[in-house]
Formats: C-alpha cells, structure tokens, sequence
C-alpha cells in the first residue's frame, strides 16, 4: 500500500507539467499537445459552450416557468419535464443528436440546453408557487398589475429557489459539455476521451480540470445565490 | 484530431455484416427493426444487466454511506453543514472527470465506475434522510419519550418510520439520475448500456443508440414507478392523517391515528 500515495502524487506532478509545458504527442507524429495555451483554448471552448446552452436553456426555461408558476398552471407539464429530465441520460441525447442531425457547435448548444431546461422550469414553477399567498394578495391590494406581481413580487421571493436550479442545470451542463468532443467541439473533455492522443498524465490532467471548473462554477453561482436572496428573506430565515 | 475521429475509426464492420442483410443497416434509417431482432439477445442483454448491476450497486451502497452518515448527524447537529458540504463536492464533480482521477488508484473497471457512482448518490440520499428526519412531527416525539423510549428506540421505532417516504423519495432521484448517469461508465471501463452507444460501435448508428437510450430510460421508468409504488405504501398513514383533518377518515385503525382533542388548540 505504500506504492499508492507516490503514485498518485506521480500522478499529480504528471499533470501539472502536463497543463504547464508542453510535449510530442503520444502518437509520435511530431504535433505538441499540452501546454497552458492548449489548456486554456479547450477551457474558453469548455466555457463559452456550456454558457450558450445554459443562456438558451434559461431563456426558455424561466419564462415559461414563472408564467405557469404565476398562474398556477400546468403543474403536471411542470413537475413531468423535470423528471423527464432526470432519466434522460446526457450520452444518449448528445449520441442521438450526432446521429440524427450532426456534429457542430450549434448541435451541441441545443443538446446542451435540453439538459438545461428541466431543473430551472421545474424550480422556477415550484418557487413561484410556493411564494407566501398573503404577500401576492398584499401586491394586488396595491393595486399591481398581474405583471407586475410576478416580476416585481413572486420572482424576487422565488430567487433562491429558481438559482438552486440554475446551479442543478448549469453543473449538469459543465459536467456534460465534457463529452463534447464526441460531437467534434474540443472542450476539456478531449484530453480524458483522446488518450491516445495525450497520454496518461494529459487523462489525468483533463480529468482535474473539469473537477476544477465544475466546482469553480458550482461556488460562483452559490454566491451568486447568496447575493440575488432578497434582503427581507434573509432576516425572516435568521429569526425563523 | 478529434475524439470523434478517434471512435469512428472504432467502427467495426460487424453493424453491416451482423446477419442480416436489410438493406436499412447501410441506409442507416430512423429505425431498423430487423437490425434490433437479429442483435438484441446478443448486444444488448449483457449490458442491460450489467447497467442494472452498477446502479444497483452504487445506490445500495450509497444509501448505506449516507444512512450512516445522517445517523451520525441526527444527534450532533454540527456534522451537518460539512456533510453536507462534502457530499456536495463528490456532487459537482462530473462523473466522466471522477472515473478518470480515480484511475490512478483502482485502474479501469466496474469498481471505479461504481465508486464514482456511488459518490454521485450521497448528496441526493443524505439530504433527505436529513429532511425526513428534520420533518418529525415534534408532538410524536414527545408522544414517544413520554411512554419512556429511549433515544435508540425514538430513533427506530418512531423518527425513522416516519421519515420512510421521504427516505424512499431520496432513493427514488439516486436512482433514476444513476441510471442515466451510468451510461457513461463505458468510459472507466465499467460496461453498461453505454458501451452500446459508442465504444466498438458506431456513435452514427441510429438505430444502435435508439434501442440502448430506449432501454436506459425505460429502466429509469421502471425504477421510479416501482419506488413510487414503495413510497406510497409506506406514506399511508400520512394520508390517512391528511384525510382525517380535512374531516373525511373513517379509514382502518382511524382509532389509533385519530389525534387526541388536546393538540387541537
């Protein structure tokens, strides 16, 4: 069991210079894989991928979500496509759409926000719903348009809600846009599914960086979370 | 140079030659159904059971970790926040990177995809035992130390069986999301029905990845309609208590469940 500590630290020094020099690439035919300028074209790739499917997904999603959750409607539509979402697995969809329709930046994008609908229309539906009934009534009493209240009331109660789905979709995103390459866009995934192409430590060193990005993005959005919950809510949880 | 290139040149001729001749394997059609009878018994039973072996697995011992996990936490609230936390980050990490970084230490196989798997169902399973727990009502506690339980006896005798249905609920999302999650165990090495979607085939074979999604998902289904079937026999009372205080009831062993006219304040 000795053997297992020096290994993996093997493991991780392979990968530091892996991601901080380049080297040939396994196949021998001369071409210098590696590198922090290799590493950081796959992660802006990696990024701006999973950002375009996580825009279009919410721009989908969050309207219709609130809309429905404003109006109290469709909550089977609502609570089934969420669930849906869960059994559908990423490599199916992602194989299903390089076999029907292609590969590409734009196919990728659509699989991609697929992924990315469910959880924040699911969430968005639940957190207007749940919205306390006497603070709508307060609005209307007021005299606020119907629009008004489920911009200017109900979205604003049901943030951390709606982010707690954002942040499910947006993991789920990152974490997919990982096999990426299989559909031809060269995300960070590439140097964990082409290990012919860079070796072991290139494996190893994907694999640490999409861990990375995805906890990275996982705590941006968490103080995201933390920043977009009204004022009011967080003195009422304190007290509660 | 793309990983695409690289699966491609997997292609093996096999799809084309499998038996049968229909002229739909080369048209690669929507779907070819005399494809799927020549090869179903031999391409797809293996991986079915292998897939239902790796969540089966995986979400056992998944619940027994986070089981353990939120006994542990039940009478030491302050282990909660970094359960929690930690529970989280094995959550966030992408399968596909969580197979590759424990390569190192266990190599290629079922095992590493079943740990990642496993990892993967802690958090879901964690928190709602914690929430199950949490949503005790106070009075059946009191009820229970009145009659003189013990903490061990509170825990098992009333805090757990009422927490079931939300424990149950808890197993039923690990479930269904590892079943999905597992088609890329083909990745580790582990087998499952994503072999059949790209490794040795053909990532482009529609009708290839139609029958191995289909029967991903249909097992998801199945999962959760059998778990859901579970969660509403064991939530019965629950029901029975709902009915009675929206004045129906009248439902067997009411007696027992009838709350007591002092708690109706």
């Amino acid at each position: 069991m000795t053997g297992l500590p020096v290994a993996i630290f093997e493991r991780f020094t392979g990968a530091i210079d892996f991601i901080m020099e380049k080297r040939p690439s396994q196949l021998g035919d001369g071409e210098l894989v590696g590198g922090p300028a290799q590493v950081v074209d796959f992660a802006i790739t990696h990024v701006v991928l999973s950002a375009a499917a996580i825009a279009v997904g919410l721009a989908i999603a969050l309207p219709l979500g609130v809309y429905l959750g404003h109006r109290g409607k469709g909550e089977v539509l609502a609570v089934a496509v969420g669930n849906a979402g869960r059994a559908l697995p990423e490599l199916v969809l992602i194989a299903l759409l390089i076999a029907f329709v292609g590969v590409g930046f734009l196919n990728l994008t659509i699989a991609l926000s697929i992924l990315a609908i469910p959880p924040v229309l699911t969430n968005a539906f639940v957190g207007i719903r749940q919205v306390d009934r006497t603070s709508v009534e307060a609005a209307r009493g007021m005299g606020m348009s119907e629009r008004a209240i489920a911009l200017k009331v109900e979205l604003p109660l049901a943030a951390p809600t709606i982010m707690t789905g954002v942040r499910t979709s947006a993991i789920n995103v990152v974490a997919t846009a990982t096999i990426a390459p299989l559909a031809g866009e060269l995300t960070l995934g590439d140097f964990i599914l082409n290990n012919n192409l860079y070796g072991d430590d290139g494996v190893f060193a994907g694999a640490l960086l999409v861990a990375v990005l995805a906890l990275v993005v996982e705590l941006g959005l968490a103080l995201a979370q933390r920043a977009l919950t009204p004022k009011g809510l967080k003195l009422q949880r304190a007290t509660a | 140079m793309t990983a695409l290139s690289a699966v491609v040149a997997q292609i093996d001729d096999s799809f084309f030659t499998d038996r049968s001749e229909a002229d739909c394997i080369r048209d690669n059609g929507a779907f070819c159904f005399e494809w799927v009878i020549d090869n179903f018994s031999d391409r797809y039973i293996g991986p079915t059971l292998e897939h239902l072996v790796l969540v089966g697995v995986s979400v056992a011992l998944g619940f027994l970790i986070a089981f353990g996990m939120a006994l542990l936490s039940h009478r030491r609230r302050w282990l909660i926040p970094p359960f929690i936390g930690a529970t989280g980050i094995l959550y966030t990490i992408p399968s596909v990177a969580f197979f590759f970084l424990l390569l190192g230490a266990t190599g290629r196989g079922k095992d590493t995809a079943i740990i990642a798997l496993t990892a993967y169902t802690l958090q879901i399973i964690y928190r709602n035992i914690n929430a199950g727990l949490a949503n005790v009502p106070a009075g059946s506690k009191d009820a229970g130390r009145g009659m003189g339980m013990t903490d061990r006896q509170l825990l098992w005798k009333v805090e757990l069986p009422l927490a079931l249905p939300e424990i149950i609920a808890g197993i039923r999302i690990a479930t269904v999301s590892t079943v999905a999650i597992a088609t890329l165990a083909v990745f580790a090495g582990g087998g499952g029905l994503g072999s059949e979607i790209i490794s040795g085939s053909n990532i482009t074979f529609k009708t290839g990845i139609v029958v191995a999604g289909g029967l991903a998902i249909l097992m998801a289904i199945i999962f959760d309609i059998m778990l859901l079937l579970v969660q509403r026999r064991l939530s019965r009372w629950q029901r029975a208590d709902r009915a009675e205080r929206s004045g129906g009831g009248g439902s067997r062993g009411e007696f027992f469940r009838r709350k007591p006219a002092w708690t109706a304040q």
